[in-house]
């Protein structure tokens, strides 16, 4: 009868973002220990597993600048059953989308060319390093995404909040507080 | 018995003036009726639709409609607020609105709608129009990335501070706010910080320089209440004089 609930499994990454939801994800303090009752991690920073395999939900932080960051969304859309936005940048491109009106050619030319610091190193080029895109993509503009759950950060009351939510099956419902853009 | 004129909101009794619009009447009584371009202070605009509700059945925007006895209004319905949410997100997506880096924030109307009515996404495409800002004027920063076409800038400078400072131009899509001078500058004309113009952006459009950020995150307007809890720092006021040109 009381046989133990199997798991969730959780995938967490960040694309063009700058981790600050990762760090506000480990502001829950002392909850992690009751999360991990609850949920085992899959690719993550974390766990620091490279690929991710079929998860129950799937955690993207950072919208989308280049050609990896694509593949990795597409990876996360492919074995998560929910795939989860989480702040400003995964939202709505936040802070590298404000690199939209300008053209990608200029701003490589004046970052790697004309402007004093890195100027006579030439842009990278290098097979390694993945393509930048024309613009910064929120997610929900590449895959389609079930959740959104805003903030620069979202407070880590707010991530704690959204996930207790979903894992008890409720859809989650960020009151006063919870809710900022910012 | 009183003779006090009634209507009913979401099922509550509503007393009104006469002459007082669905909107005024509602925001006297306490209750909030989700608005951009309405301003206690000015006439009522009725363009960007927020506030519409349903009289009757039909709807129509509560901001211009007059009250009057016995109307059955609705407002806040799943509907409504379905309609609301998605007029919300057309406007983010149309702008470049980037709460984090945005001095308004906190004291933004439009922030402050996407959460009174829970607005977790843009939704929409975005269109990440290119939108040079203007910081010619020594008092005064405008970023018209976060322009709503309100209109309250154009509505103070004329019928308060007598400037015509500010103008929309272009139409449809294309449509946008200008400033009216040869070049195009708000240096170049008699705007200042002083001006009406300056204080009734509901977005952070018109900016005070060197005051951004001042009120720290937990104290702003927005901070401690919703919007829809603050029905009361809009409720009608009499128009602001006309200015001596």
């Amino acid at each position: 009868m009381n046989a133990p609930k199997r798991k969730l499994r959780v995938a967490t990454t960040s694309l063009a973002g700058c981790f600050g939801c990762h760090m506000s994800f480990l502001d829950i303090d002392e909850r992690i220990l009751q999360l991990v009752e609850l949920v085992e991690f899959d690719r993550s920073p974390i766990t620091d597993i490279k690929h991710c395999g079929p998860c129950d939900l799937g955690i993207i932080e950072g919208g989308v600048c280049n050609a990896e960051n694509v593949h990795v969304l597409r990876e996360f859309r492919k074995n998560c059953k929910i795939l989860v936005a989480m702040g400003a940048c995964a939202v709505n491109g936040g802070l590298p989308a404000q690199r939209n009106h300008l053209d990608l050619r200029d701003i490589l030319e004046e970052v790697y060319h004309t402007e004093p610091g890195l100027s006579g190193g030439g842009i990278p080029n290098d097979p390694e390093l993945p393509l930048p895109l024309d613009k910064v993509h929120p997610i929900h503009e590449v895959v389609k995404v079930d959740y959104f759950l805003p903030g620069c950060p979202p407070p880590a009351d707010a991530i704690w909040k959204f996930l207790t939510d979903l894992i008890a099956g409720r859809t989650p419902v960020m009151g006063h507080g919870l809710l900022h853009y910012d | 018995m009183s003779d006090q004129k009634t209507f009913l909101l979401d099922g509550r009794e509503i007393p009104f003036e006469p002459g007082q619009t669905v909107m005024q009447a509602a925001l006297t009584a306490g209750v909030f009726i989700p608005h951009l371009c309405y301003h206690p202070e000015f006439r009522p605009h009725g363009s960007c639709k927020l506030c519409t509700v349903k009289i009757n059945g039909r709807p129509a925007t509560s901001c211009t409609m007059p009250a009057q006895a016995g109307m059955e209004v609705e407002s806040d319905t799943a509907e409504i607020r379905d309609k609301r949410r998605a007029l919300v997100q057309m406007l983010l997506v149309e702008g470049n609105h980037f709460c984090p880096s945005c001095e308004k924030s906190g004291h933004c109307k439009l922030q402050a709608l996407g959460y009174a009515l829970g607005v977790m996404t843009p939704h929409f495409t975005h269109f990440f129009p290119d939108r040079p800002v203007d910081a010619s004027h020594p008092e005064v920063l405008l970023d018209f990335n976060r322009c709503i076409l309100c209109e309250l800038c154009i509505r103070a400078s004329s019928e308060v501070d007598g400037k015509n400072v500010f103008a929309l131009s272009g139409r449809g899509l294309k449509k946008h706010l200008i400033v009216n001078a040869e070049s195009g500058r708000l240096a170049d004309t008699d705007f200042q910080a002083t001006d009406k113009a300056a204080q009734v952006c509901p977005v952070g459009v018109i900016l005070a320089k060197r005051k951004g950020f001042a009120v720290p995150i937990g104290q702003r307007p927005f901070d401690a209440s919703p919007i829809s809890a603050q029905a009361e720092r809009y409720k009608p006021v009499a128009p602001a004089p006309k200015k001596e040109a």
